[in-house]
């Protein structure tokens, strides 16, 4: 087992427009992150459940090979910058992936 | 061939100041175009719905003197799209004085300056909202309705290339844009120079965030995209980035919802069959994106509309037990609240770092910190409402009735006494599409010579 934040080089989150938060999770080598693919640690399932939401929050979520990237946006409840919020770029809401385990 | 070099030297200028040396060497690496864009709504609702910008004026004018000297110098034109954060009129206006200023200042031979307009009145969007073709909602919203045009303050459409490419066909040398799309900015200046849609378009959405699409990290350097023939190459200018496959692959990632398509006023750039190529240790060739024209221009709305006044108030806590009761804690102030203010007509929000303040119930830890620290928002239509809703929301922490609780003198801990006067709360009422018929309706353009 291997933690995520020790395998990407990049793991991020921002705005997508508005409504939505999207998280990019960059590889720089190629065989890891087709390994990382193949174990099954990131999908929609592992997502919703990592971050407790309905898997129907998930707007997209995709596997970019020409980056060696896994990408995934989520709807959000009320549009960024309204009062409340906590996170108007967006830029925090990667933390929980880093301790993501995967078993390669 | 057609073939265009454009060099970006910031991806929201205003927002974080230039570096100079870079950019410097882009300008002598003899660019036919110095272009950037200066607007996000990455920065919330509040500056489109007050009419102000979040950058400082002195970092957009050192931007805008950098670049404005450097075009006049080498005699090329010079592009800024959405100006002053937002776009709005009042930033394009501002923008249009700060360059005519330079200009005095610097002396500068006549030359042409165009620009154009973005906001949109309501009543234009109105007439839609009934019509055959309703304002449709992006990324899952409802069609507009009127209600929410009425909750509305300040409307800005979303430029493509067309406004753009009206001045660059009058000649202008220098063009300030309102609320654009980032890519327009430099695939216009393409497109004015022959290349396909294909890669005007990829140009665009490659050089809008300047030195992001290079490695290693490092904002606000400039970087130099060109078309030669077919295909898009870019390349850093900071002596220690290269644009790389992973970079630039990965930058189409960035801040979208998936990396295969941008959609602009006019069509959608197709980015699924992209090939890179290394081409030199600081460059990369792009290859294989395609530009499918829409059926219908519909051109994004952004709207902003005024929620109430608002203010903020800070506490904290350290009594492990109080923290254990955070919940019950707020819920104490809160029910302090609804028997002064009743249960609507304001709102009231709490943030507490050191449980889930950054994340809220996206936070999957669940053990709380040693120490909290509770942020209160309290938000009313009058200023001394909204004052009086923060600060009983935020007092009342400390009054807070724990049965077992030991501090019977005071439940948390403040900064100060007192809560503090925030910008004014807006949300985002328009995400929006309006269909037009003409795609330079809602962008009005103007040319005027300055200097001489």
């Amino acid at each position: 087992m291997k933690k995520l934040s020790d395998l990407a080089k990049t793991i991020r989150s921002k705005n997508a427009g508005v409504d939505k938060i999207t998280f990019d999770i960059i590889f720089t080598d190629r065989g890891i992150y087709e390994k990382v693919l193949r174990s099954k640690a990131l999908t929609p399932a592992t997502v919703a459940k990592l971050y407790a939401i309905d898997e129907s929050r998930i707007a997209d979520f995709v596997e970019y090979d020409p980056a060696c990237a896994i990408k995934f946006t989520i709807f959000r409840l009320r549009p960024s910058g309204s009062a409340g919020d906590s996170d108007i770029f967006g830029a925090q809401q990667y933390a929980p992936l880093l301790d993501v385990q995967v078993d390669i | 061939m057609p073939s265009i070099k454009i060099i970006c030297p910031n991806g929201h200028l205003g927002f974080a100041p230039l570096k100079p040396d870079s950019f410097q060497r882009g300008v002598a690496a003899g660019p036919d175009f110095i272009a950037a864009d200066s607007g996000s709504d990455d920065i919330g609702p509040v500056p489109l719905g007050t009419d102000t910008s979040t950058s400082p004026e002195a970092w957009q004018r050192q931007d805008l003197e950098a670049m404005l000297l450097a075009a006049r110098r080498i005699d090329v034109p010079m592009v800024i799209g959405s100006a002053g954060d937002t776009g709005t009129n009042s930033r394009v206006d501002r923008y249009v004085a700060i360059i005519k200023e330079l200009a005095k200042k610097h002396n500068l031979a006549p030359f042409k300056l165009g620009y154009f307009y973005s906001e949109v009145d309501k009543e234009r969007v109105r007439k839609a909202i009934g019509s055959d073709e309703p304002v449709l909602g992006l990324d899952g919203r409802n069609a507009l309705s009127e209600a929410e045009l009425d909750a509305t303050d300040r409307i800005v459409a979303m430029a493509g290339i067309h406004p753009y490419r009206k001045l660059l066909e009058e000649g202008c040398d220098v063009i300030i844009g309102g609320r654009s799309s980032d890519c327009a900015v430099f695939a216009a200046p393409a497109l004015h120079r022959g290349t396909s849609e294909a890669d005007a378009y990829y140009l665009g959405k490659v050089l809008e965030c300047a030195s992001f699409c290079a490695e290693p990290y490092g904002a606000k350097e400039t970087v130099l995209g060109a078309v030669n023939g077919s295909g898009v190459t870019v390349t850093a200018m900071h002596p220690d980035q290269r644009c790389t496959i992973a970079s630039v692959a990965g930058h189409a990632m960035y801040e979208r919802s998936n990396p295969y398509d941008e959609f602009v006023a006019g069509g959608r750039l197709d980015m699924r069959d992209c090939h890179y190529e290394q081409i030199d240790p600081r460059t990369t060739l792009v290859t294989g994106q395609k530009f499918v024209p829409a059926e219908r221009i519909r051109v994004k709305l952004e709207g902003a509309g005024k929620v109430g006044e608002r203010f903020i108030g800070i506490a904290s806590v350290r009594d492990p037990y109080t923290i254990a009761h955070i919940d019950d804690v707020i819920a104490w102030a809160k029910a302090q609240v609804v028997e002064r203010f009743g249960q609507t007509g304001y709102e009231l929000h709490y943030g507490v770092y050191g449980k889930n303040g950054v994340m809220g119930d996206l936070e999957p830890v669940k053990t709380p910190a040693h120490e909290l620290c509770i942020i209160v928002q309290g938000v009313a239509s009058t200023e001394e409402m909204a004052e009086e809703v923060c600060m009983t929301g935020t007092r009342q922490l400390f009054y807070a009735r724990l049965p077992e609780v030991k501090g019977t003198a005071g439940g948390v801990a403040f900064v100060l006494d007192e809560v503090l006067k925030a910008s004014p709360a807006y949300r985002w009422t328009l995400n929006h599409t309006l269909a037009v018929d003409d795609p330079l309706e809602l962008f009005p353009t103007h040319t005027v010579t300055v200097g001489a």
